[in-house]
């Protein structure tokens, strides 16, 4: 586990920032292109994916928003957008962290990834990604990258997770269709691809 | 049988988009001069919409127009239950009154935030029972608190002594508004050895799709563009097209994959609010999309029924159910509901098979989340407040609760339900014998009631149903000159894989290998043929035969036209390596592509221009007659079916129960399927483990909570009614299936979507009642605060047979 970064660390910042106080709040601010006046608005760069990336964001916005509607990483998803089913994990810094949860501006120093970047240049699938369409892992798949992220995430930190740790580690991915145990199996497969 | 694609796995081609993200969801869309719509929505559950002043929102910069309800229903809003596009009366809170549409949403917000809108506050309700009682509010229209199949809005009440009387825990003594009944009761309650007797609640709960149900939409050259989120394509276009207003023929539903649907995305009707961009991007004239919030998703996207009911059961000495009287007061929330109750008294005929059972049923409002179909409706609710029941009777008459689910179970030949269908086939003893003996049920006997400490062991027998076929639908497949097969397919893609297991049947007809299948959805002018809606687990059987049955219309054209050509009679003919040939002699014969070739160069029959089934439905008259000599086309009407194709579960469960903090340990689970073939294995394996999670929520977490003074939800997330997580489920479930043939299908093959969750909930309720001594909460979700108060010994302080608060 990163000793920067921790998903507890990452809800306190938030709730001290007051980032996720309601839904539609970070709608508006990424599609507003009436900015507020007096706001700060400025050009940043981050590193998503391998690629520096500069993107207008407005102060309160959140990494999720950015990344689906500045850049166009629609693999993020919003299911709830206030930290309760993880659709929207990505890495940062190698933690799952919800980016519904995180503040775009305090991610300038930090490395992203989202689903999009974890094929190989060739195409070759992620062992996770691989693992899970071999297990059929996925149901109506709108938790899916979340899930795959958290699965990288986990793989990361212990290559060799027993399924009760790894039950553990995805415990902040909601699956309304309730396909954990076919999740599960995916994580076990892709221990086994490497 | 040997089948070649039916019963083996493979990788449905949708899978590889959900793992990297790829595949589009309806608000992945863009489209150039695309504007946001916002709704301003009730905020108190029951009002009537006096005035709306929006002359200053549409003074601002970037606002481009309103709709509101005046708009859509010209000639006056329905007077009718069900979800509207919008609405002048709300009967709940968060219901839309108007969307606006603005250059992006903080503009829109901000227009919203200044439109006056003056209601009258009307009476509300959030427990049926305080309606139903004389001088109780009514929350529907007209000072109403039902709604009577074909004569509207209608008003019941029983005295307060007779509320008060079933509250108190007694038999409900008013006249129900629906009552159907088989055999004779009193003679059954007369021979039973164990009579038992209970009032009992389940509660109403929110589907809580992952993806809330926003939508897009564009107007060009004068067809509608609609991307939205729905369970099916075409029977949900279909039902669409009407509700906006436009020809079936001018519409396109574009619907790659949807974020999870459970009953409330199957039809039309139950999401109006996809034509809310449609017709604010009429009016404007601009592509509009719609962002739907995960509080919004809860507010419109339906809710299961609660139950307020009554049950007394009666058996035999040798165990047999011999009488059966229930009576439940549904909670139709507030814009109507469905025939749970109906549907649970039907359930337990067909799982036990009384002699004499009698149903009586009222529904009544409260203002709160829309009810409407949700996985299992009515089955489900009640699988939970059964179950503890059988294995009372068991113990009292001596039979081991296995043993007395077997002396009731369905079978082969039974009949059930107020109409006494029979089922095409019933395979429920072999199921139980299987479940029982891979979870080792009778090994485990020595377990029950074992402590450890603060904790203990409980174990749960339970069983599921629910209909699981039906018929009349359409099929289309065609063939290019390529020798490719073109399975068109209007099932939707909700995450069951059923748009290409229903596919592998066209496959399986003319021997084509997978790899030179190309299955046509994702949207409607794909040219698809009327399907059912993909709702009540139905999808399996009812697609099965319409591609079976399209398939071999294919195949006999290709006889005929090979017949013709080169000689001999089609039955001489067969079908092999993408080739239809002689079978006495392989060599003569066309490839696919050629005989495509000949099949466009005959036309008429061969390429849809003549001869086509009477019966096709106008959508699929409009597909067929836009593919219409541009390929070698099978089209296919479906007959009507016989019986009723059931799907049943039978689930084995172990819990380890902690009597300090209420909480238990799911320690094993084993469900198994009785569905007939099984298409697709690892389709099906996910059926019966989302079943199982949901399952579980229903008899330990999912809830509805509303604020009683203001009537305000409070449970609008995903952990207030909590969804079970991976630390709520058990590490591993063990699944199976029987894997027998029904006759009403060309493949064999029957639906089981629902029934997974009944028998996990059923099981589940039945471990915890097991691990505390046997007593019965009769109640769904059964909390931990409920288990601690028991253990406790101290009284609940909820109102009894409370709903849509808290029990505890």
């Amino acid at each position: 586990m990163n000793s920067k970064v921790t998903r507890r660390r990452f809800i306190k910042g938030v709730v001290a920032s007051g980032a996720a106080a309601t839904t539609t709040g970070m709608w508006y601010a990424a599609n507003g292109q009436d900015r507020p006046s007096g706001a700060v608005e400025r050009l940043i760069r981050i590193n998503v994916n391998g690629q520096m990336r500069s993107v207008d964001v407005a102060p309160q916005e959140t990494l999720a928003s950015t990344l689906r509607y500045k850049l166009g990483l629609t693999g993020t998803k919003l299911g709830c957008n206030r930290g309760e089913c993880g659709a929207c994990t990505v890495l940062v810094d190698d933690v799952a962290t919800y980016a519904c949860s995180v503040l775009t501006h305090s991610m300038k120093n930090a490395r992203i990834e989202t689903v999009e970047g974890l094929e190989s240049p060739n195409g070759d699938l992620h062992p996770v990604q691989q693992a899970f369409v071999e297990e059929l892992s996925p149901q109506c798949g709108y938790c899916t990258p979340g899930q795959v992220m958290s699965a990288v995430a986990l793989l990361r930190a212990n290559s060799n997770p027993t399924r009760e740790e790894a039950r553990h580690a995805m415990s902040g991915n909601i699956c309304r269709c309730g396909s954990y145990d076919s999740y599960l199996n995916g994580v076990m497969r892709a221990v086994q691809l490497g | 049988m040997a089948y070649m694609h039916i019963g083996k796995d493979f990788v449905p081609p949708d899978v590889p988009g959900k793992v990297t993200g790829r595949i589009k969801y309806a608000e992945d869309y863009t489209r150039d001069g695309m504007v946001y719509s916002r709704l301003l929505t009730s905020p108190i559950p029951h009002a009537r919409v006096l005035d709306i002043d929006a002359s200053e929102a549409l003074a601002m910069d970037g606002v481009f127009g309103i709709l509101t309800a005046d708009d859509v229903y010209p000639d006056g809003e329905p007077q009718s239950t069900g979800l509207k596009i919008l609405t002048n009366e709300p009967t709940l809170v968060g219901e839309p009154i108007l969307a606006l549409a603005a250059i992006d949403e903080k503009t829109a917000e901000t227009a919203i935030s200044r439109i006056n809108v003056t209601f009258e506050r009307l009476p509300f309700v959030l427990d049926p029972l305080d309606s139903l009682a004389e001088g109780g509010p009514n929350g529907y229209p007209g000072d109403n608190n039902t709604f009577v199949f074909r004569q509207g809005f209608a008003t019941e009440k029983w005295t307060e002594d007779q509320v008060a009387s079933f509250r108190a825990g007694n038999e409900p003594t008013a006249e129900a508004q629906q009552t159907w009944s088989l055999g004779d009761l009193e003679a059954g309650f007369a021979a039973s050895e164990f009579v038992y007797e209970t009032t009992f609640t389940t509660a109403g709960y929110p589907h809580h799709s992952m993806e809330p149900r926003s939508a897009m939409a564009y107007w060009e050259d004068g067809k509608l563009y609609l991307h939205g989120t729905s369970q099916s394509l075409t029977a949900l276009a279909d039902g669409m097209a009407p509700i906006i207003g436009v020809p079936k023929e001018d519409i396109v539903f574009i619907n790659a994959a949807t974020g999870g649907g459970f009953g409330q995305r199957a039809r039309a009707g139950s999401i109006p609010s996809m034509a809310i961009p449609a017709k604010l991007s009429q009016k404007i004239n601009r592509p509009v999309m719609m962002r739907i919030t995960r509080e919004e998703e809860f507010t419109i996207g339906g809710a299961r029924q609660g139950f307020q009911g009554w049950v007394k059961v009666g058996f035999k000495p040798d165990g047999v159910m011999s009488a059966c009287d229930i009576y439940i007061i549904s909670d139709n929330g507030g814009k109507g509901g469905g025939g749970d109750a109906s549907s649970a008294a039907d359930c337990i005929d067909v799982l036990y098979q009384p002699d004499a059972l009698r149903f009586r049923g009222t529904s009544i409002v409260s203002n709160t989340g829309h009810r409407g179909a949700q996985r299992g409706p009515g089955q489900n609710q009640i699988a939970p407040i059964i179950a503890p029941i059988m294995d009372k009777a068991a113990d009292a008459l001596g039979i081991s609760r296995l043993e007395i689910r077997k002396i009731n179970a369905p079978r082969n030949g039974d009949v059930a339900g107020p109409r006494q269908t029979p089922f095409t086939s019933a395979y429920v003893p072999e199921s139980l014998d299987m479940a029982t003996q891979q979870f080792d049920w009778e090994g485990r006997q020595s377990r029950r009631r074992q402590r450890n400490g603060s904790k203990v062991i409980g174990l749960g027998l339970g069983q599921g149903y629910h209909n699981a076929g039906r018929s009349g639908m359409d099929g289309i497949v065609t063939m290019g000159t390529d020798g490719r097969l073109k399975i068109h397919n209007g099932v939707g893609n909700l995450g069951t894989y059923s748009y290409a297991s229903t596919s592998r049947a066209a496959a399986e007809v003319l021997k084509m290998p997978w790899e030179s299948c190309d299955i046509l959805n994702v949207r409607t002018d794909n040219h698809l043929p009327i399907t059912s809606p993909q709702d009540g687990s139905n999808s399996i059987f009812t697609n099965t035969r319409t591609m079976f049955g399209a398939a071999t219309d294919m195949l006999n054209k290709m006889k005929e036209i090979a017949a013709t050509d080169l000689g001999g009679d089609p039955a001489d003919y067969d079908v092999s390596n993408e080739r239809v040939h002689q079978i006495a002699d392989t060599s003569v014969g066309y490839s696919y592509a050629e005989v495509a070739q000949r099949a466009l160069e005959l036309g008429g029959k061969f390429t849809g221009e003549a001869e086509l089934p009477e019966e096709l439905a106008e959508w699929t008259q409009i597909s067929v007659s836009r593919l219409a000599g541009s390929a070698f086309m099978g089209v296919y009407h479906d007959p009507r079916h016989e019986g009723n194709p059931p799907g049943f579960t039978v689930t084995c469960c172990e819990i380890e129960l902690d009597l300090e903090t209420g909480k238990y340990d799911i320690l094993d689970m084993v469900t198994i399927a009785d569905s007939g073939t099984i298409v697709h294995p690892q389709g099906m394996k996910n059926q019966l483990v989302g079943g199982a999670v949901w399952g579980i929520g229903l008899s330990g977490y999912e809830r509805h909570l509303y604020d009683p003074q203001n009537g305000l939800p409070a449970s609008t997330g995903y952990w207030q009614s909590k969804v079970p997580t991976y630390l709520d489920t058990p590490v591993k479930i063990g699944t199976g299936w029987v894997d027998l043939p029904d006759p009403e299908n060309p493949v064999g093959a029957r639906g089981i979507g629902e029934p997974s969750m009944g028998a996990v909930s059923a099981a589940l309720t039945a471990a915890i009642t097991d691990a505390l001594d046997g007593h019965h909460f009769a109640a769904a979700p059964i909390t931990a605060d409920m288990i601690l108060n028991h253990l406790a010994g101290t009284e609940e302080n909820a109102v009894p047979l409370a709903q849509n608060n808290f029990r505890g």
